[in-house]
């Protein structure tokens, strides 16, 4: 870079331009949390969805699925699980209840968690919750 | 080496090899459980090797940066450390916790780990990279702050150069991002966007400041080409990685229930991201080409370069090729994510890491560089990371289009599982390719301790 151009120009340039784009993005994270109860679902976040996150981060759950596409590539994506088992938390409880201990040989397995029944019911309130997030369409289709 | 106190310097590097080695005994272990879906169940399930494989490489990294800063704000403030003491004292803290985490993990089943550790007071487990008990997250800050204060006299009591001021500049903004690893309402919504806060905001913008100055002070000191020059550049690099990544976090908020806004905001910013790194390059081998001196450390000179190249391809290119939102609407968390975390993770962080410690170990130990055939060695293993991680990054490319076909795209959409078993082979791939880097690490490690060939030119008093 010439001598027009100096390490001073430059300098002014990282603070100048850095500090006009945190402003920019503290404020539209401002703006994004002013918008946020349209579509995050929130009059559903009972105890028990609260709860139920608990159980979903205390079993590292994530840690082989994807919840809106964000976590592991090992397992379903479950943000739409609700939807894809008949809009039935029976059925998810039912699912993670019925994991077979030793696994399933040959097969991408998942654990048994032994959770109780206040659990199971919790963590399937939390999917059902998570299911009912206004995600822009996402995910493209019902196999997630 | 010019202080003394560098030398604290090396127990880091030395950690941050071994903790390396562990990770990708780990990565091999996931990548044949995608395969051999029972493989090690249930002793180790999928989700305990892959949090032991991101937060040996986190931590891994940290030991890197950590030490790479230990090496060179002596040397460049032109003063002893502030506290070797406190320096040696943090490394057993940070080593000591860190493996304790670990076996945790592996020893305890992770809700136990979460009894055990209070996880109810203040809920932060259970995130992706962000599975560390609360308690080990408390840890993190208070080492980081330590070796803060300890670099930050360090820097204040000497000369103030540009390469200092950026990598403090950059050090600060981890420790603080961190912060909000402590912020995890029950609003799934608001977990998510302040997690990435972390996630993006570190490694797209605070490390890039990182290993922007990190890469500069290799470049001034292996290509003797004037610090002005090399100062200017880094700036202007560093300008246009937080012009573009601050606002490009938006392209994580297109599908999570943010508003929809983001979409162009995230669109039109994160795709100028790979400018920063572009220049990243370009700089790069400029002053390579400008030397005004040949190193003997053709090693650190050829770790130098390949970082460039490296995070270009892996987060410009690969970053790029998935950025854009209605791409991403059908490449979001496929395997198209993981080919592009795996090389961008490599290309830019561990290559640095592996330059500063290419550059520094050999000075540490007395030479100005290695002896010719442990060189040799090292640059074999550097061509077999390299390249088998090229390959890697393909078959995951490859599993990740037949993914977003097959689940996501055709007319009739088939279900994960079934879609998994029908791209195994690509798996396989991956891990042959894997199982070729184990080898590139493994000599990379013995080539520290082969000597021989050509003696290293100058002793260490005098290096420059
Ligand atoms: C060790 C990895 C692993 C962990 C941890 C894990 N799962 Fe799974 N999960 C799987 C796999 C693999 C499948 C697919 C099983 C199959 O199809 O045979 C699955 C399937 C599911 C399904 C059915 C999805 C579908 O579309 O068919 C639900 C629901 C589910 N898991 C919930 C959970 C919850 C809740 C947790 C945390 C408490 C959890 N999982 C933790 C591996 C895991
Ligand atoms: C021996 C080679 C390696 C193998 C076989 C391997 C395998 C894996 C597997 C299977 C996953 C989990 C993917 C999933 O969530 O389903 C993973 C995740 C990850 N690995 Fe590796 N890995 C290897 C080397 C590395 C290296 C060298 C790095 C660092 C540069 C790395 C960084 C990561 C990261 C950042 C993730 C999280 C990815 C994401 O969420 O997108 N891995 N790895
Ligand atoms: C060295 C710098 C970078 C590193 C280490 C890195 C690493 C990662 C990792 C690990 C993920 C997966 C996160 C998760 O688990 O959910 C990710 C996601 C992503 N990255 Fe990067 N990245 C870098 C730079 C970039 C750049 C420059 C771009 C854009 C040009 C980019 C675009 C993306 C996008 C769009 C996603 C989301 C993928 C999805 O929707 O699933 N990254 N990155
Ligand atoms: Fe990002």
């Amino acid at each position: 870079m010439s001598e027009v151009f100096t390490k001073s120009m430059a300098r002014n340039i990282y603070y100048g331009g850095s500090l006009f784009f945190i402003l920019l993005f503290l404020a539209l994270t401002f703006d994004t949390d002013g918008t946020l109860p349209k579509r995050d679902n929130r009059a559903a976040l009972t105890e028990q969805v609260a709860l139920g996150k608990k159980v979903w981060e205390e079993n590292d759950c994530i840690g082989c699925h994807t919840l809106l596409g964000e976590g592991a590539y090992f397992a379903p994506e479950l943000g739409n699980v609700y939807k894809r088992f008949g809009n039935s938390t029976a059925a998810i409880v039912g699912f993670i209840k019925g994991r077979p201990p030793e696994g399933i040989p040959g097969r991408r397995s998942m654990p048994q968690f032994n959770l109780s029944d206040e659990e199971l019911e919790a963590v399937a309130a939390f999917l059902k919750y998570a299911s009912e997030i206004d995600t822009a369409n996402w995910p493209p289709n019902i196999q997630g | 080496m010019q202080y003394r106190s560098q030398a604290v310097a090396k127990p880091y590097f030395i950690a941050a090899i071994g903790l390396f080695v562990g990770q990708i005994l780990f990565g091999l272990v996931m990548g044949l459980q995608y395969v051999w879906g029972d493989f090690l169940f249930p002793e180790i399930p999928f989700n305990v090797a892959r949090m032991v494989h991101t937060n040996l490489l986190i931590v891994w990294l940290l030991f890197g940066f950590m030490g790479a800063a230990y090496y060179l704000v002596p040397e460049e403030s032109e003063r002893e450390l502030h506290s070797p003491g406190l320096a040696i004292l943090l490394f057993w803290v940070f080593l000591i916790a860190g493996a304790l985490t670990i076996l945790g993990y592996l020893l305890v089943p992770y809700a136990g780990l979460a009894k055990l550790t209070g996880n109810d007071l203040l809920p932060t487990m259970g995130r992706e990279f962000l599975e560390q008990p609360t308690i080990t997250k408390i840890g993190i800050v208070i080492v980081a702050l330590g070796f803060l204060y300890n670099i930050g006299l360090t820097i204040l009591g000497g000369r103030k150069t540009v390469v200092n001021l950026v990598l403090l500049t950059g050090l600060t903004g981890l420790a603080l991002l961190f912060l909000f690893a402590f912020y995890n309402p029950d609003n799934l919504v608001k977990d998510k966007f302040y997690w990435w806060w972390v996630v993006h905001l570190w490694v797209e913008g605070v490390w890039e400041l990182i290993l922007g100055s990190i890469l500069a002070f290799v470049l001034i000191k292996v290509t003797g080409v004037d610090r002005e020059v090399i100062e200017k550049w880094l700036y202007v690099i560093i300008a246009m990685t937080l012009i573009t990544g601050i606002i490009g976090t938006g392209h994580h908020y297109y599908w999570i229930g943010t508003p929809e806004y983001w979409q162009w905001w995230g669109s039109i910013f994160s795709a100028m991201e790979p400018i920063p790194f572009f220049m990243m390059t370009v700089f790069a081998f400029n002053m390579v080409n400008r030397r005004r001196r040949e190193h003997p450390n053709k090693a650190a000179v050829l770790w130098a370069l390949g970082t460039a190249v490296m995070a270009f391809l892996g987060a410009g290119v690969w970053g790029f090729l998935h950025t854009l939102a209605p791409v991403n609407y059908y490449t979001h968390g496929t395997q198209i994510t993981a080919a592009h975390g795996h090389m961008a993770f490599y290309g830019a962080y561990v290559m640095i890491v592996l330059t500063m410690i290419s550059y520094a170990m050999p000075i540490l130990r007395g030479q100005e560089a290695s002896d010719e055939r442990s060189q040799v060695l090292e640059m074999w293993s550097f061509w077999l990371m390299t390249v088998s991680m090229v390959f890697i990054t393909l078959f995951l490319t490859g599993a990740g289009i037949l993914q977003v076909w097959l689940q996501r795209y055709s007319t009739d959409p088939i279900p994960f599982m079934a879609a998994q078993e029908k791209i195994a082979i690509f798996y396989w791939l991956r891990e042959i390719a894997g199982v070729v880097f184990l080898i590139g690490l493994v000599l990379y490690v013995v080539s520290f301790f082969v000597k021989g060939g050509r003696p290293a030119m100058a002793s260490a008093a005098d290096t420059a």
